[in-house]
């Protein structure tokens, strides 16, 4: 059987050979993971049993439980001062990453482009190839921070796009974005008419400043859409859970897609969301410590190292210069010879050859061994 | 949090985190860590350093009992003074005054039930001042100071993911 063409077009994830290469290993340490090394806080976990004891697997409302939507929008006020109408404006999916393939196809006439910051997330350039969009890459920089900037977007040609999308806290540099910074960003998106798609789930693990969603700034809330979720601040990756938020016309057309594929998010999930935000918020401050405190350790020892890394200031990652030009070929060595998973910056887009990432979801002490061995490894 | 704060929470975390790996998670430096933990060890805020034991992992046995005690006290005796005697004993582990239907609540290890016992009956239940004594032995440990005992959970997560 022959697959689309739009298929065939999107070449398997980057880090996939690098994956099985690394599942033929025993015992390595991985900082190749792009989740946390918690589990879903307990309180949330024993909700989604108790409403699987009392029987309800049935499907929910399209766009997710009332009840959650209701949560999600105190909680989105309360924490990023955003409002949005839970019948009207919130959307929630099947994990962030639904949210964003909805909007791609809910958004993207054929042939349109969309301008994506780089290095990103994988899935953002082959969810606008299937919708059968344009990419313009727009990639950031090391001089920068990774921070997408007026002149970055004007240089690339992001001007001629319909849409943009990024995420601030970054995967897979760890950059944030201060209010101040994305006003440029704004002015951008205004001024070309952008509408952009703001993926905010490290939204929770932003360490040196407060998170600023792009949707607050004026003239903003009107083009945007935020992508959130449980994911990555709840440690609930594998239950699958996100919410879009945005205008209503906007909502609506990414319902009308998920309606008749999704139907509805998970619903013990949705279950596990609404004691999520109820009830957790000290385990997620434990957690988000314990990140803070893995970052502080993993940028002394680059340093120490004398390996360039920027001070990244969010999500669970650093993204440290190669100390070789080609950092695919490092990172094989560095599996093979000393078992340490990380991944070349390739696997992200353009802008992240000469770079790893490097995930800190990982305990202290494995933590420790691995940048001991990646020190021993250089030298 | 001050640094002092962070440094207990980090300890309570894990008593053998070097000045070095605690300078690194809080940005300082270490010589600044051991000052620190050399006041509060000198206040006396930090008072020991023990492992967490699954003694059931071990091959010597160990008894341990929460014994509810009963004290009438008198005009001359306070709380403080029962207590004083009672804490004295290297078989008490812990001992807390509480709210409730005692008044003391002991822990107290022993190599043998035996043992336990006859310490309770001989040196604890004697002090005049102790009007009952209700010996509750530790059958199974589940969770030991904040470590739940058992099979860990393993990592199954993939070992690289986006």
């Amino acid at each position: 059987m022959k697959p689309a063409d739009r298929v065939e077009q999107v070449p398997p994830s980057g880090i996939r050979r690098f994956f099985e290469l690394a599942e033929e290993m025993d015992d390595i340490i991985s900082l190749g993971v792009g989740e946390p090394d918690f589990s879903a806080p307990w309180a949330a976990r024993e909700a989604a049993i108790a409403s699987l004891e009392q029987g309800k697997t049935s499907y929910t409302a399209n766009r997710g439980k009332r009840e959650l939507r209701e949560a999600i929008a105190a909680t989105v006020d309360n924490r990023y001062d955003l409002q949005y109408d839970p019948d009207a404006e919130i959307l929630v999916t099947a994990g962030a990453s639904e949210g964003l393939d909805l909007a791609f196809r809910a958004l993207i006439n054929p042939g349109e482009t969309v301008a994506v910051a780089q290095p990103c997330y994988v899935s953002y350039t082959p969810g606008v190839i299937f919708a059968d969009g344009d990419v313009c890459s727009v990639p950031t920089r090391r001089e920068d921070e990774f921070t997408l900037t007026y002149d970055l977007l004007a240089e690339h040609g992001a001007d001629e796009a319909e849409l943009l999308v990024y995420c601030y806290p970054n995967n897979p540099t760890g950059a944030t974005m201060t209010r101040t910074e994305l006003q440029e960003v704004a002015e951008f998106a205004r001024e070309h008419d952008l509408t952009v798609l703001s993926d905010e789930i490290y939204a929770g693990l932003s360490y040196e400043h407060d998170h600023t969603s792009i949707a607050t700034l004026p003239g903003m809330r009107e083009r945007t859409i935020v992508f959130n979720g449980f994911s990555k601040t709840y440690a609930m990756t594998g239950l699958r859970l996100g919410y879009a938020l945005g205008p209503p016309e906007a909502i609506t057309a990414m319902n009308r897609i998920h309606q008749y594929t999704m139907l509805s998010a998970p619903t013990t999930a949705q279950y596990a969301a609404i004691e999520a935000l109820a009830s957790c918020e000290d385990v997620v401050d434990e957690m988000r410590t314990k990140y803070n405190r893995r970052r502080k350790l993993v940028l002394s020892r680059f340093e120490e190292m004398g390996i360039d890394c920027f001070r990244a200031k969010g999500a669970f990652y650093a993204f440290p210069a190669c100390p070789w030009d080609d950092s695919e070929a490092f990172a094989e060595a560095l599996l093979t010879e000393t078992g340490v998973a990380v991944v070349p910056g390739t696997a992200f887009g353009d802008g992240g050859e000469g770079h790893l990432r490097v995930s800190y979801a990982t305990g202290i002490e494995e933590l420790k061994e691995a940048l001991d061995r990646i020190e021993r490894f250089i030298e | 949090m001050s640094s002092h704060d962070e440094i207990v929470e980090l300890l309570r975390e894990n008593a053998r985190y070097s000045a070095e790996d605690i300078a690194r998670q809080t940005d300082t430096d270490p010589e600044d860590v051991e000052a620190i933990i050399d006041q509060l060890e000198a206040d006396g805020v930090l008072r020991g350093y023990r492992a967490v034991i699954d003694h059931d992992q071990l091959d010597e046995e160990r008894v341990r009992a929460v014994v509810e005690l009963n004290i009438t006290l008198d005009r001359e005796t306070s709380y403080d003074d029962v207590a004083e005697r009672i804490a004295r004993f290297p078989e008490v582990d812990s001992l807390h005054l509480v709210s409730g239907d005692y008044d003391f609540m002991m822990e107290v290890e022993g190599d043998s039930m035996r043992e336990v016992s006859n310490f309770i009956s001989d040196k604890v239940a004697p002090v005049p001042e102790i009007t009952q004594t209700v010996t509750h032995y530790v059958m199974t440990t589940y969770k030991e100071q904040g470590f739940i005992l058992g099979d860990g959970d393993d990592d199954d997560r993939l070992s690289i993911s986006p």
